[in-house]
């Protein structure tokens, strides 16, 4: 009887009807495990007060606490600051060092686009560090020491709210410029050359070509890297952990979304609150989610 | 093509120019740590990091203290290249499998599971981090490397691009290995494994400069120094008196060369991978 079994069990995993079932199970227990339960978990702790020992349903005393708490809106603000920030800087620059580097004049682009790819296979903890220390506040560290070429008074870098905060849109820059003309590169590519000299024949400037072909072009890719930005900006938690040892920036002027959140469940231990920090992120992140998707029209071709 | 007009000189030089200064100003933050490496501890607090060449403070007592003084620095580098290599390949066996499912079968529920793929993309992990932590704590998994490696097991990007990779194999080459009497799973691990080298090389140096820069979960889930990786090591340094910053600074130089090395040597896959979410079908 069990081996009828066994046999049984054997033909029906190996039948083509479960194959892809077993293919996409890994996927499906992950899902279930590490994602929705998760999630479900956190939704349900934000309506509840998580002390060690004692769980107690309090509604929506969190989000109202929440609401009135001033220094989650300053973390909310720098973290629209950076992505905005980030954005301006992180599309247009690297798009048009894309289009040097892309151009026929071009020397030894392919050696400079691994340069500027570096920073990013640094681990932020070691980048970080060096940042840090370059922004230091002694008269010797790097950018003190650019200031006293031009006669200027040591700073006080990371203690400043703008000299902060320029450090930390600093280290995005020197970390994410390289990939970004990668993304760009990528789509330049795909232009086909005709376009260009069917264009030149019509006596186009460089101007025009770049206004009139190359970025209507790269649209795709503009939207692309933009979404992306947008996300690691609203979600930035590292970049500030590491520059100001251990999510201690003065006057929280390097706090974020997520490093408030972080202060709140591991810091603090207040799991709830920390939730509620977490479900208001989330409802950023999907807005930016169903923009993009608007605006690359997925929604449109879905409406069935 | 026509040969290069003398009025292209001047615009070329320029060019060049303007890229060795951006070359330049992207290496500044190497260039301080690697003089800083060759310089004692004690300097770095009283001074600042900068560029100054001082040869009459400069020595390889660092590096000397690096390889032969007493710390845990090669435990932790030991930890990171164990738990690179194991999370990079679990994550690219688990996802060719599960990118496989969805390029090659039609069966219910695909669409709706491809779907929570595409969610799990959209959902910043710091949102789950701490109910991840409970779980992990709960399951007595906190101070593992499988408490750090299971959740990323079945990773939404990487069964996207292999989704799209495998989407391009002829159909006619699987019936061919039905034909010939192979299982569904002799027909994967046969026909279309070695075929997917190149997607392989792509996501597995993705997934392994990701986990060997891995900072904030492992942050959470470990807890005993013996069982540290190099990030999470060299965090522990960051002390606000300074007194470790002759290792943190030469254990961090020396922290970048791995991935570099794979980087030079692998620069095209690197890219690839890099770009591959771009590129729409």
């Amino acid at each position: 009887m069990g081996e009828i079994f066994v046999a049984g069990l054997k033909k029906l995993v190996y039948s083509q009807k479960l194959a892809p079932y077993v293919f996409v199970s890994a996927f499906f227990l992950t899902f279930a495990i590490f994602f929705v339960y998760p999630l479900a978990n956190t939704t349900v702790m934000s309506f509840q007060s998580v002390l060690p020992g004692e769980v107690e349903f309090i509604g929506l005393d969190n989000y109202t606490k929440l609401f009135h708490d001033e220094v989650f809106w300053k973390a909310v603000a720098n973290s629209f600051l950076y992505m905005v920030l980030t954005v301006a800087l992180l599309i247009p620059f690297p798009m048009v060092f894309a289009c040097f580097i892309h151009s026929k004049i071009m020397i030894g682009g392919e050696f400079f686009k691994s340069v500027l790819f570096i920073p990013v296979l640094t681990s932020l903890v070691v980048a970080g560090t060096i940042f840090r220390l370059i922004f230091g506040e002694l008269p010797g560290s790097f950018m003190n020491q650019l200031l006293g070429y031009f006669h200027h008074e040591p700073i006080k870098w990371l203690k400043m709210q703008t000299t902060g905060f320029g450090a930390l849109i600093v280290l995005a820059c020197w970390r994410w410029t390289g990939v970004n003309i990668l993304y760009f590169l990528s789509g330049l590519k795909s232009i086909p050359q005709e376009f260009y000299e069917s264009a030149e024949i019509d006596g186009a400037n460089a101007w025009q070509k770049f206004f009139r072909i190359t970025m209507p072009l790269l649209k795709p890719i503009t939207i692309y890297v933009s979404t992306i930005s947008v996300y690691a900006g609203l979600a930035m938690f590292l970049e500030s952990y590491m520059l100001w040892t251990n999510n201690n920036s003065p006057d929280n002027i390097g706090l974020t979304i997520v490093g408030y959140l972080y202060r709140q469940g591991i810091e603090k231990n207040r799991m709830g609150y920390a939730s509620a920090v977490g479900l208001v992120l989330l409802a950023l992140a999907m807005l930016i989610n169903l923009a993009q998707l608007r605006l690359t029209g997925v929604l449109k071709k879905e409406g069935e | 093509m026509r040969s290069m007009r003398a009025s292209q000189t001047w615009p070329k030089i320029l060019l060049l120019g303007f890229f060795v200064f951006l070359a330049v100003l992207v290496l500044i933050p190497f260039a301080a740590i690697l003089i800083a490496s060759f310089k004692p501890g004690k300097d770095l607090i009283r001074y600042g990091l900068n560029l100054n060449l001082d040869f009459q403070i400069m020595s390889l007592a660092n590096y000397v203290f690096l390889f032969a003084g007493d710390h845990p620095y090669f435990v932790w580098f030991k930890n990171s290249v164990i738990l690179t290599a194991f999370q990079s390949a679990l994550t690219l066996l688990v996802s060719a499998a599960v990118g496989y499912g969805f390029a090659i079968y039609d069966f219910r529920f695909k669409r709706t599971l491809f779907i929570c793929v595409l969610l799990i993309m959209m959902v910043p992990f710091e949102i789950l981090m701490l109910p991840l932590y409970q779980q992990i704590i709960a399951i007595r998994l906190v101070d593992t490397f499988s408490g750090i490696i299971l959740p990323y097991m079945a990773n939404a990007s990487t069964i996207f691009f292999f989704k799209q990779y495998l989407g391009g194999i002829p159909r006619s080459l699987i019936d061919a290995g039905r034909v010939d009497g192979a299982s569904e799973y002799g027909i994967f691990a046969r026909l279309i494994f070695p075929l997917m080298k190149p997607a392989f090389a792509a996501m597995g140096i993705l997934s392994a400069m990701g986990s060997w820069n891995n900072f904030l979960w492992p942050l959470l889930v470990l807890r005993s120094s013996e069982k540290f990786t190099l990030p999470i090591g060299l965090n522990t340094l960051l002390t606000p008196y300074g007194n470790n910053y002759d290792l943190l600074i030469v254990g961090s130089c020396f922290s970048i060369i791995p991935i570099f090395i794979l980087f030079l040597y692998f620069q095209k896959y690197f890219i690839a991978g890099m770009t591959a979410g771009s590129v729409k079908e």
